[in-house]
């Protein structure tokens, strides 16, 4: 008989704390099964901050540390400058890289840090139990946005993989979805670019992941899923946003 | 021959950077700290070192955390309004135990205040400055050479004890040139960073995270004062200048401890018995020191470029058996952000305080 599906070597044998249907464990298996691949885990460092990841170092089974809330770009940062040996990804929600991470994310970008962004954007502040994310849909009900997200009082859900796109040191940025088995792929294949630019030394990539968050959002998985389709994908379409991977002149 | 040198406090800061072996320095512009800044800027990649100018002192601490994290010695420095920024990680690397030395050249405050010389960040940094009841060693210079000498302390000490260490001075030693001895110094072998994160690769063991005592807050905090007691039992510095037949006792530390060494040479002219206790470790305070000297004092007098911060650990270890008085910063010669406190005026209010005229 042929194994054609196992538990990742790198993630830790120990039961998630995620809620059922929620997409942190789906990018966690995808991500040791990738650094096990790529054979990455003897110089792979991870930083993920506050939020409902911040926890991940209890599953990923490589070097990692948490970071201030919104910091990782400049942890990440740290960490390659001193030991530039070292793949470095951050791990950060929408809340995290977004609001309180903006200008550290757009300056390690900028400098063209050679380390990888993964961004788990949901659309919530998970961690905090459901308040209003800079990536909130116009309309959208959380607990700080009781009668729906106001944009001309709480401004307009951020397209922040597009923003970083136009620094010049961004390399390779794609959007994808954790909400079927197709988009799943995709994603896996999405990381894969984002850690090879490093690899290949070029400058920052940045993978953007729509993730559902069942919990926050009052559905049950499937609506979740479907809710991405229907809403957030319209808000913010999937696909590679950039990619100078190829070329030899960031111009 | 021994390399002596002119050099600014700030200059002697970066020496003493290079000499103790830091090998990455982040850091953001501010007066009066640029002259850091600039002169790492310059001479760290010389010496097989990181330099990275950063886009606030958030980032600067950030990623000293980081480059920390890959056992490499790491420093920022910066002045009073950029410590403020940097609470946060501070409190997290005193929580995962990372060492870094960070330098305060203080400025005066609160709020943005004014790039010219004060003693207004005591309490901050000798409390540890940020949130969850941490600790950080807090080093004062008060010349260039003490400059060049407690940084490479300060790394010394942060490996020793996994942990923040702040060297404090001020815009006057800052901004002031003297000639420096640059020296290499030793203070002794290191425990292993066993502790480090370099990926699997070095430790052929299982993926490592720093994160300690998840599951036990107490022992974190029972093992965080018995390291805190172990600092206090070993590595209080002070000096004392003229202290033998003492009456009158100053307490100074920074540039104003110069000025008091000279008010206790003025005042001895004069026949009056003062003498002046500097503490160089302000945290840990070298409280059983002052304890016993103030057997043999009448008077305590403080002095600080502050309106009364140092004074509180004096009277905490005095405990109202000995008179403290404090002359602040109402003893400075100006009212504006320029002034001063001259030995002149220290000697004013010593003779005031035993009642000669
Ligand atoms: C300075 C600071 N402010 C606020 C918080 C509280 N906090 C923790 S996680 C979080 C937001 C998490 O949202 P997001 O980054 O979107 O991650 P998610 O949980 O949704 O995956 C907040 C506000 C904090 N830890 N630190
Ligand atoms: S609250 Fe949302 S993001 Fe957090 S674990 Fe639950 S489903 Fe996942
Ligand atoms: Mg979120």
């Amino acid at each position: 008989m042929r194994k054609v599906y196992t538990r990742p070597r790198l993630l830790k044998k120990v039961p998630f704390h995620y809620c059922p249907g929620c997409g942190h464990s789906i990018i966690h298996r995808l991500m040791t099964e990738l650094i096990d691949e790529m054979h990455l885990e003897d110089r792979i460092i991870g930083i993920p901050p506050p939020g409902c990841s911040v926890f991940a170092y209890h599953y990923f089974d490589v070097d990692m540390a948490e970071s201030a809330h919104g910091r990782g770009a400049a942890v990440a940062t740290g960490i390659k400058r001193a030991f530039p040996e070292a793949i470095v990804f951050t791990y950060q929600g929408d809340g995290d890289l977004a609001a309180i991470g903006t200008a550290e994310t757009i300056h390690a970008a900028n400098r063209g840090e050679r380390i990888t962004a993964i961004f788990i954007n949901n659309a919530v502040y998970g961690m905090t139990g459901g308040q209003m994310a800079p990536t909130t849909l116009s309309q959208q009900v959380t607990t700080t946005t009781p009668y729906g997200r106001d944009t001309g009082i709480e401004g307009y859900p951020i397209k922040m993989s597009e923003i970083v796109a136009l620094v010049k040191g961004a390399v390779y940025i794609e959007r994808t979805a954790v909400n079927s088995p197709a988009n799943i792929r995709k994603t896996k294949k999405a990381i894969r670019k984002g850690f090879q630019a490093q690899i290949d030394n070029l400058g920052f990539s940045l993978i953007e992941i729509l993730s559902p968050c069942p919990t926050n959002w009052r559905m049950n998985p499937l609506e979740s899923w479907q809710w991405i389709d229907n809403e957030m994908i319209k808000e913010f379409p999937l696909g590679v946003i950039k990619d100078i991977t190829g070329k030899t002149d960031a111009d | 021959m021994a390399d002596r040198r002119l050099l600014s406090g700030n200059e002697a800061i970066g020496w003493g950077a290079i000499l103790g072996e830091c090998k990455a320095f982040f850091g953001y512009p501010i007066t009066p700290q640029s002259e850091i800044l600039e002169f790492l800027a310059t001479e760290l990649p010389k010496a097989g070192g990181v330099f990275l100018q950063t886009e606030d002192e958030i980032a600067a601490v950030s990623m000293v955390y980081g480059s920390s994290m890959t056992g490499t010695r790491t420093m920022s420095a910066t002045s009073s309004p950029g410590i403020s920024l940097m609470q946060e990680t501070v409190s997290l690397m005193a929580y995962l135990k990372v060492p870094s030395v960070i330098v305060d050249v203080c400025r005066f405050g609160p709020g943005s205040g004014m790039a010219q010389t004060s003693q207004t960040d005591y309490r901050q940094v000798t409390k540890g400055g940020g949130h969850g009841g941490y600790r950080c060693i807090v080093l004062a210079a008060s010349s260039s050479q003490e400059c060049c000498d407690l940084v490479q302390f300060a790394f010394w000490l942060a490996d020793r004890y996994r942990m923040t260490v702040y060297v404090l001075t001020d815009a006057t030693i800052g901004q002031s040139c003297e000639l420096v001895d640059l020296k290499t110094r030793d203070f002794g072998a290191l425990p292993d960073k066993d502790w480090v994160l370099r990926g699997l690769d070095e430790r052929g063991g299982n993926g490592q995270g720093i994160h300690p005592h998840m599951w036990d807050y107490v022992g974190y905090h029972e093992d965080m004062n018995e390291k805190y007691r172990e600092i206090t039992e070993n590595e209080i510095k002070y000096e004392s200048y003229r202290m033998d037949d003492a009456e009158v006792i100053l307490v100074a530390y920074g540039y104003v401890s110069r000025m008091a060494k000279g008010a206790v040479d003025l005042a001895r002219e004069e026949g009056l018995k003062v003498g002046l206790l500097r503490p160089i470790t302000l945290w840990p305070f070298p409280t059983n020191v002052l304890r016993e000297l103030s057997l043999q004092a009448h008077h305590i007098l403080v002095v600080e470029h502050s309106s009364g911060l140092l004074v509180e650990d004096v009277e905490c270890a005095l405990q109202g058996k000995v008179p403290v008085h404090l002359l602040g910063i109402w003893g400075t010669h100006r009212r504006d952000s320029s002034g001063i406190i001259y030995p002149e005026r220290i000697v004013e209010e010593i003779k005031q305080m035993v009642g000669v005229a």
